[in-house]
Protein backbone atom coordinates (compact mmCIF):
# COMPACT_ATOMS: atom_id res chain seq x y z
CA UNK A 1 0.00 0.00 0.00
CA UNK A 2 3.01 2.34 1.27
CA UNK A 3 4.87 1.74 -2.27
CA UNK A 4 1.84 2.23 -4.20
CA UNK A 5 1.32 5.28 -2.52
CA UNK A 6 5.28 6.18 -3.09
CA UNK A 7 4.77 5.48 -6.73
CA UNK A 8 1.67 7.47 -7.39
CA UNK A 9 3.68 10.20 -5.68
CA UNK A 10 6.49 9.83 -7.75
CA UNK A 11 4.58 10.00 -10.60
CA UNK A 12 2.43 13.12 -9.84
CA UNK A 13 6.35 14.43 -9.31
CA UNK A 14 7.12 13.63 -13.02
CA UNK A 15 3.91 14.94 -14.14
CA UNK A 16 3.45 19.11 -15.16
CA UNK A 17 1.95 21.02 -11.87
CA UNK A 18 -1.75 20.45 -11.85
CA UNK A 19 -4.27 22.86 -13.43
CA UNK A 20 -1.76 24.48 -15.37
CA UNK A 21 -1.92 26.02 -19.16
CA UNK A 22 0.90 24.44 -21.62
CA UNK A 23 3.95 26.75 -21.79
CA UNK A 24 5.76 27.30 -24.57
CA UNK A 25 8.27 24.47 -24.60
CA UNK A 26 11.21 26.03 -24.07
CA UNK A 27 10.19 27.49 -20.20
CA UNK A 28 8.09 24.58 -19.31
CA UNK A 29 10.75 21.75 -19.23
CA UNK A 30 13.52 23.95 -18.12
CA UNK A 31 11.75 24.72 -15.14
CA UNK A 32 13.63 23.13 -11.91
CA UNK A 33 10.97 20.83 -10.58
CA UNK A 34 12.61 20.34 -7.50
CA UNK A 35 12.15 24.05 -7.01
CA UNK A 36 8.99 24.46 -8.07
CA UNK A 37 7.54 22.62 -5.02
CA UNK A 38 5.98 25.18 -2.26
CA UNK A 39 7.67 24.15 0.63
CA UNK A 40 10.98 23.59 -1.30
CA UNK A 41 10.70 26.61 -2.82
CA UNK A 42 9.98 28.56 0.50
CA UNK A 43 13.02 26.68 2.19
CA UNK A 44 15.41 27.61 -0.79
CA UNK A 45 14.01 31.14 -0.09
CA UNK A 46 14.38 31.33 3.70
CA UNK A 47 17.67 30.11 3.38
CA UNK A 48 19.07 32.51 0.80
CA UNK A 49 18.45 35.71 3.33
CA UNK A 50 20.11 33.62 6.01
CA UNK A 51 23.77 32.25 6.71
CA UNK A 52 21.99 29.19 7.97
CA UNK A 53 18.96 28.30 9.72
CA UNK A 54 18.18 25.19 12.27
CA UNK A 55 14.79 22.67 11.49
CA UNK A 56 12.79 24.04 14.13
CA UNK A 57 13.39 27.44 12.32
CA UNK A 58 12.33 26.62 9.20
CA UNK A 59 9.61 24.47 10.71
CA UNK A 60 8.31 27.67 12.37
CA UNK A 61 9.08 30.01 8.98
CA UNK A 62 6.92 28.00 7.03
CA UNK A 63 4.97 26.56 9.45
CA UNK A 64 4.64 23.24 8.23
CA UNK A 65 4.91 19.80 10.06
CA UNK A 66 8.32 18.22 11.25
CA UNK A 67 7.82 14.92 8.49
CA UNK A 68 7.19 17.30 5.83
CA UNK A 69 9.51 19.31 6.02
CA UNK A 70 12.27 16.97 6.51
CA UNK A 71 11.39 14.63 3.34
CA UNK A 72 11.36 18.17 1.29
CA UNK A 73 14.75 19.01 3.21
CA UNK A 74 16.10 15.50 2.08
CA UNK A 75 15.18 16.10 -1.22
CA UNK A 76 17.31 19.21 -1.70
CA UNK A 77 19.96 17.82 0.05
CA UNK A 78 20.54 15.03 -2.08
CA UNK A 79 20.00 17.48 -5.26
CA UNK A 80 22.90 19.06 -3.67
CA UNK A 81 20.83 22.60 -3.12
CA UNK A 82 21.34 22.87 0.22
CA UNK A 83 24.18 21.88 3.17
CA UNK A 84 22.99 19.75 6.14
CA UNK A 85 24.88 19.87 9.26
CA UNK A 86 23.74 17.77 12.64
CA UNK A 87 25.44 18.47 16.22
CA UNK A 88 24.22 18.42 19.63
CA UNK A 89 23.34 21.77 21.44
CA UNK A 90 23.13 21.13 25.15
CA UNK A 91 22.39 17.48 24.51
CA UNK A 92 19.70 17.96 21.92
CA UNK A 93 20.40 17.27 18.70
CA UNK A 94 20.55 20.29 16.41
CA UNK A 95 19.93 20.08 12.74
CA UNK A 96 21.31 22.99 10.43
CA UNK A 97 20.78 23.87 6.94
CA UNK A 98 22.85 25.66 4.53
CA UNK A 99 21.76 26.81 0.98
CA UNK A 100 25.06 25.99 -1.79
CA UNK A 101 25.88 27.58 -4.70
CA UNK A 102 24.56 24.75 -6.09
CA UNK A 103 20.89 25.79 -4.88
CA UNK A 104 21.39 29.50 -4.95
CA UNK A 105 22.32 28.87 -8.28
CA UNK A 106 18.90 27.17 -8.93
CA UNK A 107 16.60 29.22 -7.23
CA UNK A 108 18.43 32.36 -9.51
CA UNK A 109 17.57 30.13 -12.79
CA UNK A 110 13.66 29.66 -10.93
CA UNK A 111 13.10 33.28 -10.60
CA UNK A 112 14.46 34.12 -13.97
CA UNK A 113 12.05 31.76 -15.62
CA UNK A 114 9.28 32.87 -13.36
CA UNK A 115 10.06 36.43 -14.77
CA UNK A 116 10.39 35.51 -18.10
CA UNK A 117 6.78 33.84 -17.94
CA UNK A 118 5.88 37.00 -16.45
CA UNK A 119 7.51 39.29 -19.00
CA UNK A 120 6.23 36.62 -21.74
CA UNK A 121 2.68 37.64 -21.17
CA UNK A 122 2.91 41.19 -20.44
CA UNK A 123 4.72 41.44 -24.29
CA UNK A 124 1.46 39.33 -26.23
CA UNK B 1 -24.64 17.37 -22.25
CA UNK B 2 -28.57 16.16 -21.39
CA UNK B 3 -29.40 12.63 -22.46
CA UNK B 4 -32.58 14.25 -24.14
CA UNK B 5 -31.19 17.42 -25.51
CA UNK B 6 -30.65 16.65 -28.88
CA UNK B 7 -32.96 13.73 -29.43
CA UNK B 8 -31.56 11.32 -32.07
CA UNK B 9 -33.88 9.58 -34.09
CA UNK B 10 -35.58 7.01 -32.12
CA UNK B 11 -34.46 8.47 -29.04
CA UNK B 12 -38.03 8.23 -27.67
CA UNK B 13 -39.05 5.02 -28.92
CA UNK B 14 -36.20 3.75 -26.80
CA UNK B 15 -37.22 5.01 -23.40
CA UNK B 16 -40.60 4.03 -24.53
CA UNK B 17 -38.98 -0.02 -24.70
CA UNK B 18 -37.07 0.55 -21.23
CA UNK B 19 -33.49 0.54 -22.47
CA UNK B 20 -32.90 3.96 -21.31
CA UNK B 21 -35.32 4.19 -18.37
CA UNK B 22 -34.75 7.74 -16.72
CA UNK B 23 -34.36 9.89 -19.72
CA UNK B 24 -35.11 13.09 -17.66
CA UNK B 25 -32.75 12.74 -14.91
CA UNK B 26 -29.73 11.62 -17.53
CA UNK B 27 -28.30 8.97 -14.98
CA UNK B 28 -24.48 8.51 -16.25
CA UNK B 29 -24.13 10.68 -19.12
CA UNK B 30 -25.14 13.74 -16.73
CA UNK B 31 -21.98 12.65 -14.24
CA UNK B 32 -19.96 12.16 -17.16
CA UNK B 33 -20.45 15.73 -18.15
CA UNK B 34 -18.89 17.20 -14.87
CA UNK B 35 -17.11 20.55 -16.32
CA UNK B 36 -12.63 20.64 -15.11
CA UNK B 37 -11.95 23.77 -12.72
CA UNK B 38 -10.36 26.30 -14.68
CA UNK B 39 -7.08 25.46 -15.66
CA UNK B 40 -4.72 28.29 -13.95
CA UNK B 41 -2.96 30.44 -15.99
CA UNK B 42 0.70 29.71 -16.09
CA UNK B 43 1.93 33.42 -15.53
CA UNK B 44 -0.78 33.78 -13.09
CA UNK B 45 1.09 31.22 -11.22
CA UNK B 46 4.37 32.43 -11.88
CA UNK B 47 3.26 35.79 -9.83
CA UNK B 48 2.14 33.59 -7.09
CA UNK B 49 5.34 32.02 -6.57
CA UNK B 50 7.12 34.94 -7.18
CA UNK B 51 4.83 36.57 -4.35
CA UNK B 52 5.51 33.37 -1.99
CA UNK B 53 9.13 34.11 -2.79
CA UNK B 54 8.88 37.63 -1.66
CA UNK B 55 6.58 37.53 1.79
CA UNK B 56 9.43 34.20 2.30
CA UNK B 57 12.29 35.76 2.16
CA UNK B 58 10.64 39.07 4.11
CA UNK B 59 9.48 36.82 6.87
CA UNK B 60 12.77 35.18 7.25
CA UNK B 61 15.08 37.80 6.50
CA UNK B 62 15.60 40.58 10.13
CA UNK B 63 16.20 43.97 8.97
CA UNK B 64 19.56 44.05 7.90
CA UNK B 65 19.66 46.76 6.28
CA UNK B 66 20.24 48.94 9.73
CA UNK B 67 23.20 49.98 8.45
CA UNK B 68 26.60 49.52 10.33
CA UNK B 69 29.05 51.93 8.67
CA UNK B 70 26.07 54.59 8.89
CA UNK B 71 26.06 54.31 12.56
CA UNK B 72 29.98 54.50 12.57
CA UNK B 73 29.32 57.59 10.13
CA UNK B 74 26.92 59.01 12.73
CA UNK B 75 29.19 58.07 15.51
CA UNK B 76 31.79 60.58 14.04
CA UNK B 77 29.68 63.25 13.47
CA UNK B 78 27.99 63.00 16.75
CA UNK B 79 31.74 63.24 18.13
CA UNK B 80 31.95 66.33 15.91
CA UNK B 81 28.67 67.49 17.21
CA UNK B 82 29.92 67.32 20.84
CA UNK B 83 32.84 69.08 20.50
CA UNK B 84 31.03 71.87 18.90
CA UNK B 85 27.95 71.98 21.16
CA UNK B 86 30.04 72.36 24.07
CA UNK B 87 30.44 70.61 27.63
CA UNK B 88 27.07 72.37 29.10
CA UNK B 89 23.71 71.49 27.96
CA UNK B 90 22.53 75.08 27.73
CA UNK B 91 21.93 78.04 24.90
CA UNK B 92 19.90 77.86 21.78
CA UNK B 93 23.08 77.32 20.28
CA UNK B 94 23.78 73.84 22.11
CA UNK B 95 20.40 72.95 21.07
CA UNK B 96 20.78 74.01 17.43
CA UNK B 97 24.07 72.23 16.78
CA UNK B 98 22.40 68.56 18.35
CA UNK B 99 19.30 69.27 15.97
CA UNK B 100 21.97 70.16 13.11
CA UNK B 101 23.05 67.06 13.96
CA UNK B 102 20.22 64.62 14.42
CA UNK B 103 19.41 65.84 10.51
CA UNK B 104 22.26 64.84 9.65
CA UNK B 105 22.26 61.68 10.89
CA UNK B 106 18.97 60.62 9.70
CA UNK B 107 20.07 61.66 6.52
CA UNK B 108 23.08 59.42 6.97
CA UNK B 109 20.90 56.33 8.73
CA UNK B 110 18.69 56.30 5.26
CA UNK B 111 21.18 56.51 3.04
CA UNK B 112 23.05 53.66 4.71
CA UNK B 113 19.59 51.83 4.91
CA UNK B 114 19.28 52.37 1.35
CA UNK B 115 22.35 51.39 -0.44
CA UNK B 116 22.74 48.68 1.79
CA UNK B 117 18.91 47.33 0.91
CA UNK B 118 20.32 47.83 -2.56
CA UNK B 119 23.46 45.74 -2.10
CA UNK B 120 21.37 43.09 -0.83
CA UNK B 121 18.32 43.53 -4.21
CA UNK B 122 15.66 44.32 -1.12
CA UNK B 123 13.48 47.18 -1.44
CA UNK B 124 14.11 49.55 1.54
CA UNK B 125 10.32 49.39 2.11
CA UNK B 126 9.74 46.26 2.11
CA UNK B 127 8.22 44.65 5.10
CA UNK B 128 10.88 44.70 7.96
CA UNK B 129 11.71 48.09 6.56
CA UNK B 130 7.96 49.06 7.18
CA UNK B 131 7.86 47.36 10.03
CA UNK B 132 11.25 48.92 11.20
CA UNK B 133 10.15 52.28 10.26
CA UNK B 134 6.40 52.00 11.74
CA UNK B 135 7.78 50.85 15.07
CA UNK B 136 11.10 53.48 14.79
CA UNK B 137 9.02 57.15 14.13
CA UNK B 138 6.91 57.14 17.30
CA UNK B 139 9.26 57.65 19.92
CA UNK B 140 11.42 59.70 17.85
CA UNK B 141 7.80 62.08 17.40
CA UNK B 142 7.51 62.22 20.89
CA UNK B 143 10.87 63.19 21.27
CA UNK B 144 10.65 65.91 18.83
CA UNK B 145 7.97 67.23 20.69
CA UNK B 146 9.06 66.83 24.09
CA UNK B 147 12.39 68.66 22.71
CA UNK B 148 10.38 71.63 21.66
CA UNK B 149 8.20 72.35 25.15
CA UNK B 150 11.41 71.71 27.48
CA UNK B 151 13.52 74.17 25.47
CA UNK B 152 10.47 76.74 25.56
CA UNK B 153 10.47 75.94 29.46
CA UNK B 154 14.12 76.46 29.84
CA UNK B 155 14.75 72.81 30.65
CA UNK B 156 17.29 71.96 28.53
CA UNK B 157 19.42 69.93 31.26
CA UNK B 158 17.33 67.33 30.84
CA UNK B 159 17.37 67.04 27.33
CA UNK B 160 20.29 64.90 26.72
CA UNK B 161 18.73 62.03 28.89
CA UNK B 162 15.62 62.58 26.81
CA UNK B 163 16.91 62.08 23.57
CA UNK B 164 19.05 59.09 24.63
CA UNK B 165 16.33 57.25 26.40
CA UNK B 166 13.52 57.95 23.61
CA UNK B 167 16.13 57.13 20.92
CA UNK B 168 16.87 54.10 22.54
CA UNK B 169 13.32 52.66 22.95
CA UNK B 170 12.90 53.67 19.16
CA UNK B 171 15.69 51.46 18.49
CA UNK B 172 14.73 48.69 20.77
CA UNK B 173 10.70 48.52 19.35
CA UNK B 174 12.10 49.02 15.44
CA UNK B 175 14.88 46.80 15.93
CA UNK B 176 12.67 43.95 17.56
CA UNK B 177 12.44 41.97 14.39
CA UNK B 178 16.09 42.98 13.18
CA UNK B 179 19.25 40.86 14.59
CA UNK B 180 19.74 40.80 18.09
CA UNK B 181 22.71 43.42 18.41
CA UNK B 182 20.08 46.01 17.07
CA UNK B 183 17.82 45.93 20.03
CA UNK B 184 20.97 45.75 22.35
CA UNK B 185 22.43 48.83 21.03
CA UNK B 186 18.90 50.38 22.18
CA UNK B 187 18.78 48.85 25.32
CA UNK B 188 22.31 50.63 25.82
CA UNK B 189 21.25 53.88 24.54
CA UNK B 190 18.66 54.03 27.23
CA UNK B 191 20.60 52.98 29.99
CA UNK B 192 22.90 55.81 29.14
CA UNK B 193 19.92 58.32 28.92
CA UNK B 194 18.28 57.14 32.59
CA UNK B 195 21.61 57.68 34.09
CA UNK B 196 21.29 61.09 32.01
CA UNK B 197 18.44 62.01 33.38
CA UNK B 198 19.48 60.78 37.13
CA UNK B 199 22.24 62.68 36.69
CA UNK B 200 22.07 65.69 34.50
CA UNK B 201 25.39 66.90 35.00
CA UNK B 202 27.21 64.31 33.16
CA UNK B 203 24.16 64.14 30.32
CA UNK B 204 26.87 66.00 28.24
CA UNK B 205 29.25 63.54 28.55
CA UNK B 206 27.07 60.72 28.62
CA UNK B 207 25.11 61.97 25.22
CA UNK B 208 28.51 62.75 23.52
CA UNK B 209 29.82 59.28 24.76
CA UNK B 210 26.62 57.68 23.75
CA UNK B 211 25.48 59.08 20.27
CA UNK B 212 29.48 58.95 19.13
CA UNK B 213 30.74 55.88 21.15
CA UNK B 214 27.81 53.30 20.91
CA UNK B 215 27.19 54.45 17.03
CA UNK B 216 30.91 53.21 16.27
CA UNK B 217 30.92 50.29 18.57
CA UNK B 218 27.91 48.98 17.13
CA UNK B 219 28.12 50.48 14.40
CA UNK B 220 31.64 48.19 14.03
CA UNK B 221 29.94 45.39 14.77
CA UNK B 222 26.98 45.25 12.54
CA UNK B 223 29.16 46.35 9.66
CA UNK B 224 31.80 43.17 10.49
CA UNK B 225 29.06 40.51 10.84
CA UNK B 226 25.96 41.23 8.87
CA UNK B 227 27.23 43.14 5.66
CA UNK B 228 28.17 46.42 6.10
Amino acid sequence: MAARESTAKKEREKRPAAGLVAAPAATAHTLDRLVHERLRLGILSALAVNESLTFNELKRLLDTTDGNLSVHARKLEEAGYVGCAKSFANRMPKTEYKLTAAGRRALERYLDHMEALIQATRDK
Amino acid sequence: MHACARKPPGFSSLCRKKYLKNPVSGGILMGMATPRPQPLELHAHAMDNLRYIRQTIERAGSFTAVPGLGGVLMGSTALAAAWAAGPAARGGRWVAVWMAEAILAAAIGVAGSAWKSHRAKLSLLSGPGRKFAAAFTPAMAAGALLTAVLFQHGMTALLPGLWLLLYGSAIVSGGSASVRVVPLMGFCFMAAGAAALLEPAAGCVLLGAGFAGLHILFGTIIAVKYGG
